[in-house]
């Protein structure tokens, strides 16, 4: 056996770790051996191999502290994001980036960067409570649609049709306008815009599964509904349904930067990466650093969902239709 | 074939009906913040008596039933009322209109096509390799970008810098008088830069996934060049997906891009509809919305059916799920 060959040998004994695995790669199953793992164990050890996904996971920790912890550090050391010291308007206001205030300072002479933490707040409330919605109106209609089916199905797929009619970006506007732009109205409106997609996921999930012996199994056993749905079929379905979730807190951040550009989310003074934007727009040639770092934020933050998303359909093997 | 196009226009209808009453109930009094009738009069101080008749003209006094058959009657007809503010009908308007955004549309949509199914090919052919890498790294960073940000960083170089450097530089607002072409390259490239990039990731994966068909290996058995395969074999299949994305998007740009177009103060349909937000003129806002709302649902009706010819399995195989 030559040298090289040995060395594979090892590597290979190193990396199976389950039964399953020693027997795919054609070792003599060593015993004793550790138990097959849960699929979130694997989930988890499969995930922490991709690079891009822990990168993502990173920059969302390092937002999530950031922002949970803004009012202990971001006043003292950078000034107060919202309120204004009147009498230092006039010499503080559209100063470009130095060391006491590292993005610049904007028209009223507030501190950029202390603005764009306090931004990370609203882009993460809006994210999860958004997606907290969605997932909570999808589960509940895609339930309905998938596991009685008949006329319940269709009308919640018609219902879903009419969502989809609609342009995204003018449907929320629309929402937004009967309910007033607010930040709660915000996520309230991209939380409804986003059940129809959860809801079409989890039906077919629901589909695909409902057929399998153990759910007869539960029903047999006298099962509720609602029992068989929580523990026996969600669990099986729930793969694709994070997934999914995870993928659309970047796209609710997108989408509340968007409506807070368009003045149709939330209001000054109250920083959000999107009114940001709007207010540095104004100020395109006099101060163009105002646009950078709110614009580089949304797209960081953003982008770590997506890879996050994407490590995790791959370590969940998801199969997704785009 | 026209069983199947019958069935998919008679879907069209419960989510027409749904979609104008969401509308409806946005023009209804008391819903939206403000009295539809002292934003038509403005600051100026109206008697009680020309109030009531304004209401009564504007048939603010009839039921919510009655108002909505007349407004879909309206709407039947083309008229999509009067604006609040411009002394002008909303059809009108949106005439005016439509044809800038269809220019911006369809320049943004010739982007996409030759970049983003000129970057896909490139990525299968040479899968893994570097371009493949930087193209698949590049259409992940263009899908997490607002739109409206891209427009502005690029306005601010190609636009302010460029200038000031001395270089040639571009128009960063409106589209000229007369319109032409420099007016439009900005505006166009922010509008097509995620979809470029989807139907980028599309054509590579339907790529791959062709390449590894027994049609293709029969090909390359025979001794046709791998340029020649792609070509003649791999390209055909892969485009279907692609042509029904672009067809989607078509419908959505023409629905109004309201983002760029506010971005760079197009006068489009889209920075018709936002500056409507603003100044809260409501019926311009809804009705831009129905006309949009209809523009989409019957492009998406036509790709629906394109794609049903082009592809049999979807008009035998019953409701696509």
């Amino acid at each position: 056996m030559s040298n090289s060959d040995h060395k594979h040998k090892i590597d290979l004994e190193q990396i199976a770790e389950t039964v399953e695995e020693q027997v795919a790669y054609g070792l003599e199953i060593q015993g004793p051996v550790r138990p097959t793992r849960t699929l979130w164990r694997d989930t988890l050890r499969r995930l922490r191999k991709n690079k891009l996904a822990v990168v993502g996971l990173i920059w969302i920790s390092l937002v999530v502290v950031m922002a949970v912890t803004a009012d202990l550090w971001v006043t003292p050391l950078l000034g107060d994001p919202i309120a204004l010291d009147t009498t230092k308007v006039a010499e503080q206001r559209l100063k470009p980036p130095s060391w006491e205030h590292p993005f610049g300072t904007d028209n009223l002479g507030r501190d950029v960067a202390a603005r764009v933490v306090y931004g990370a707040q609203v882009s993460l409330r809006v994210g999860i409570l958004a997606v907290a919605i969605s997932v909570f109106l999808g589960l509940f209609f895609g339930a309905i649609a998938g596991f009685y089916g008949g006329l319940s199905d269709t009308l919640v797929m018609r219902l879903a049709d009419v969502f989809f009619a609609f342009p995204y970006i003018l449907f929320a506007i629309a929402m937004i306008a009967i309910l007033g732009p607010s930040e709660t109205n915000v996520f309230i409106a991209i939380g409804i815009l986003g059940w129809p997609s959860i809801a079409r996921v989890f039906r077919s999930s629901i589909l695909s599964v409902k057929e399998n012996e153990y759910v007869d199994a539960a029903r047999a056993l006298g099962a509720s509904d609602v029992r068989i749905l929580s523990r026996h079929i969600l669990p099986n379905a729930a793969a694709p349904i994070i997934v999914y979730a995870t993928m659309s807190i970047g796209g609710a951040i997108l989408s509340e930067a968007a409506l807070s550009f368009l003045g149709m989310g939330v209001q000054l003074p109250q920083p959000s990466w999107g009114n940001m934007l709007a207010d540095a727009r104004s100020m395109m040639v006099v101060a163009p650093w105002l646009m950078i770092w709110p614009g580089f934020a949304i797209l960081t933050t953003v982008l770590a969902f997506v890879l996050m998303g994407d490590g995790l359909r791959d370590a969940l093997d998801v199969k997704m239709k785009d | 074939m026209l069983k199947y196009v019958a069935r998919r226009i008679l879907q069209m209808i419960p989510v027409f009906f749904g979609v104008t009453i969401v509308l409806f109930i946005l023009r209804a009094p008391g819903v939206l913040p403000g009295d539809p009738i002292e934003m038509l009069t403005g600051d100026r101080v109206i008697s009680e008596t020309t109030y009531n008749q304004l209401v009564s003209k504007h048939g603010l006094d009839q039921p919510l039933t009655t108002q909505y058959v007349t407004y879909m009657k309206n709407l039947a007809r083309g008229d999509l009322g009067q604006s609040y503010k411009k002394n002008r009908s909303v059809t009108e308007i949106f005439v005016e209109k439509y044809p800038y955004t269809a220019r911006l549309a369809l320049a943004a949509i010739l982007i996409e096509v030759v970049i983003g199914i000129g970057v896909g090919i490139i990525s299968a052919v040479k899968r893994y390799s570097f371009w493949d890498v930087a193209g698949t790294l590049s259409t992940s960073i263009l899908v997490s970008l607002p739109v409206f940000w891209l427009g502005m960083l690029m306005q601010i170089l190609f636009g302010v810098y460029f200038k000031k450097w001395g270089l040639p530089y571009l128009p960063i607002s409106g589209m000229g008088n007369p319109p032409d072409l420099a007016h439009l390259i900005l505006p166009a490239i922010t509008l097509a830069s995620v979809s470029t990039a989807y139907v980028a990731r599309i054509m590579r994966s339907q790529m791959i996934d062709v390449s590894q068909q027994d049609y293709i290996r029969t090909a390359e058995a025979k001794g046709l060049s791998g340029g020649a395969v792609v070509r003649r074999h791999s390209l055909k299949n892969a485009l279907i997906p692609v042509v029904t994305f672009i067809g989607i998007d078509l419908g959505a740009m023409l629905a109004g891009a309201i983002l760029t177009e506010t971005v760079f103060n197009w006068p489009g349909i889209g920075y018709e509809i936002y500056l409507a937000i603003i100044a809260r003129d409501w019926p311009i806002v809804t009705g831009g919305v129905v006309i949009v709302v209809i523009a989409y649902m019957f492009i998406n009706l036509l790709v629906d059916i394109s794609y049903a010819f082009l592809d049999p399995r979807i008009r035998y195989g019953g409701e696509a799920a």
